[in-house]
């Protein structure tokens, strides 16, 4: 068990009682890729500042890599290696004259050698498809917005995180943007063997990406499975007004009119092949 | 007459060696609603600059209104005829409270109070905020905000209103609340509309779309007509929905269907 959590709730607001978590418990495993989506407000980005004891619960507990930092003086240096987040506009925190110093920042308050840091920048650069000689010396500011955000990423991953947490990654990205952010947490989970847990409001990332999906609402967890499984939850899903994958849309509409047609698809490619195989045949018929 | 019309403008920024714009042509008719469409860098924030003149044209001319926008003395004018949105909800919001936000403009116009009273009140009402005129602004959501800043430019009685990503930072609520009440200021009260967004399925509401690729515009027609260039729209690093690549996918491999825009017309087209 890499991270749990046991019966965290989390009250915001002492007067009003707002409670931002509510009696979660959740446990995640070494090499999930866990996809968080939620209405805003639903106390997505609290659970995930949990997960680094960014902020501490009200009342329950938390345990990362067998730490219980919930408990007195837990080793926080040790908890905030392990799980790295990237925050929302992580682009807004950039802050050094030059991409390779803003990068080295972290790495260099671990006390590590200079080569052990000019190392993991590199490595860190290219793994988010920066040219390291290229850019090490240009200033973050002078970078288009998705350049920008790989810089912010790659300052985190400087610091070998075991799991990286991203709050929202995509937003305001462009198209080629999405896909390079895509690749990049795809390599990272499956070669690099990094657990990932992603917001997102993109469902399309969530089902193409996640093995477990985690759907909350006022504070609480309301469904946990694989994406099948989450997605099959049509009724739930819109009440709680999220929005479906679109291709899910297009098939359970499809369902509605009377079509004996599989929902649990998600890429075109199979949606296509799905319905000319169910309505190609239907038309046969008629 | 049209409402707004450019003619060959180009315009280059200081020490840019290309031009951001590049041989724009562009009308725009009253109760019009144009989508302008491009991916980022493509040149569509610069156009909204130049159309209530934050920016002006190097060569060519943008006329607004029988204005043409070179006319320094009447720079007011033309801002007044054209209602600006933009993306950052926040950035938009200058009072404390819903209603003393869309007074805002009115009041700096001078507009006697009861008439200031009647427009607020209107104006709330057609993006559907009426009930929150004594709100926080800082408590409402994204989506809310930005309805807040369409009543504020409504209230004016601008004779267009300019969007340039009004949904970029929403979340999928807030679009579309957003999108709802724009196109029920077009359709319902005849409100021109000039809509610059990446998303197609927002273009695909409006009349006419423009789609702009490194500061030209390369292609123009109702959405039915443009979006039907798929491989040419992902080119040029734009979304496509999926409910077309879909509708593209059943197609070449051999199934007959019409031109799909929404998940409506895909599921209408094979049932």
């Amino acid at each position: 068990m890499l991270i749990e959590l046991k019966n965290v709730t989390h009250i915001y607001d002492q007067e009003q009682k707002i409670k931002a978590l509510d009696n979660i418990n959740l446990e995640i495993d070494e090499h999930e890729f866990i996809g968080i989506v939620g209405h805003t407000g639903s106390g997505k980005t609290t659970l995930v500042q949990m997960f680094n004891s960014l902020i501490k619960p009200t009342s329950g507990d938390i345990y990362v890599d067998g730490i219980k930092t919930t408990g007195k003086k837990p080793d926080l240096n040790h908890v905030r290696q392990t799980v790295g987040l990237v925050f929302q506009y992580p682009e807004h925190q950039l802050f050094e004259e030059t991409i390779y110093d803003d990068v080295a920042f972290g790495p260099r308050n671990l006390d590590l050698d200079k080569e052990e840091v000019e190392k993991r920048v590199k490595v860190a650069l290219d793994l988010v498809g920066l040219e390291y000689e290229d850019f090490k010396d240009r200033s973050p500011f002078n970078l288009s917005g998705g350049q920008q955000r790989r810089v912010a990423i790659a300052g985190v991953l400087a610091m070998r995180p075991r799991v990286l947490i991203l709050d929202e990654p995509s937003a305001g990205l462009d198209p080629q943007g999405r896909e390079k952010l895509k690749d990049l947490l795809k390599r990272l989970h499956q070669s690099y063997n990094i657990t990932i847990i992603l917001i997102s409001h993109r469902m399309e990332e969530i089902t193409q990406l996640s093995s477990r999906v985690i759907v909350m609402d006022h504070g609480k967890i309301v469904l946990n499975g694989s994406p099948k499984e989450v997605f099959s939850h049509k009724d739930k899903l819109e009440k709680l007004s999220l929005e479906l994958p679109e291709i899910t849309e297009i098939l359970y509409r499809l369902k509605e009119r009377g079509c004996d047609i599989r929902t649990d698809i998600f890429t075109v490619e199979e949606a296509v092949d799905e319905i000319i195989n169910v309505v190609g045949r239907q038309n046969h018929v008629n | 007459m049209s409402l707004l019309e450019l003619e060959n403008v180009e315009f280059k920024y200081h020490g840019q060696s290309e031009p951001a714009l590049k041989d724009i042509n562009l009308s725009v008719d009253k109760g019009d609603f144009v989508a302008i469409i491009g991916a980022n860098g493509s040149g569509k924030s610069t156009l909204a600059k130049l159309l209530n003149v934050l920016l002006r044209p190097d060569k060519g001319d943008i006329i607004v209104e029988d204005i043409n926008t070179k006319n320094k003395k009447q720079i007011w004018e033309i801002r007044k005829n054209v209602g600006m949105v933009f993306q950052n909800p926040d950035n938009q919001i200058v009072a404390t409270m819903v209603e003393d936000d869309v007074a805002f403009g009115l009041e700096n116009i001078a507009v006697p109070s009861e008439e200031i009273r009647e427009r607020v009140d209107h104006a709330l009402e057609l993006v559907g905020l009426t009930g929150y005129e004594t709100h926080e602004t800082h408590k409402l959501s994204g989506g809310q905000k930005q309805r807040l800043a369409i009543a504020g430019i409504i209230a004016m009685e601008p004779s267009c209103i300019v969007l340039d990503e009004p949904t970029a930072m929403l979340d999928p609520q807030g679009r579309k609340e957003v999108i709802e009440t724009i196109d029920f200021l077009n359709k319902e009260k005849n409100i021109t509309i000039i809509l610059i967004t990446h998303f197609m399925e927002e273009a695909s509401i409006a009349d006419k779309v423009y789609v702009m690729n490194e500061g030209k515009i390369e292609s123009q027609g109702p959405p039915a007509e443009v979006f039907e260039e798929i491989d040419y729209l992902r080119s040029i690093n734009l979304d496509v929905p999926a409910v077309m690549e879909v509708a593209n996918g059943l197609k070449s491999k051999g199934m007959e269907i019409p031109e799909i825009l929404t998940i409506d017309g895909l599921v209408d087209a094979l049932c």
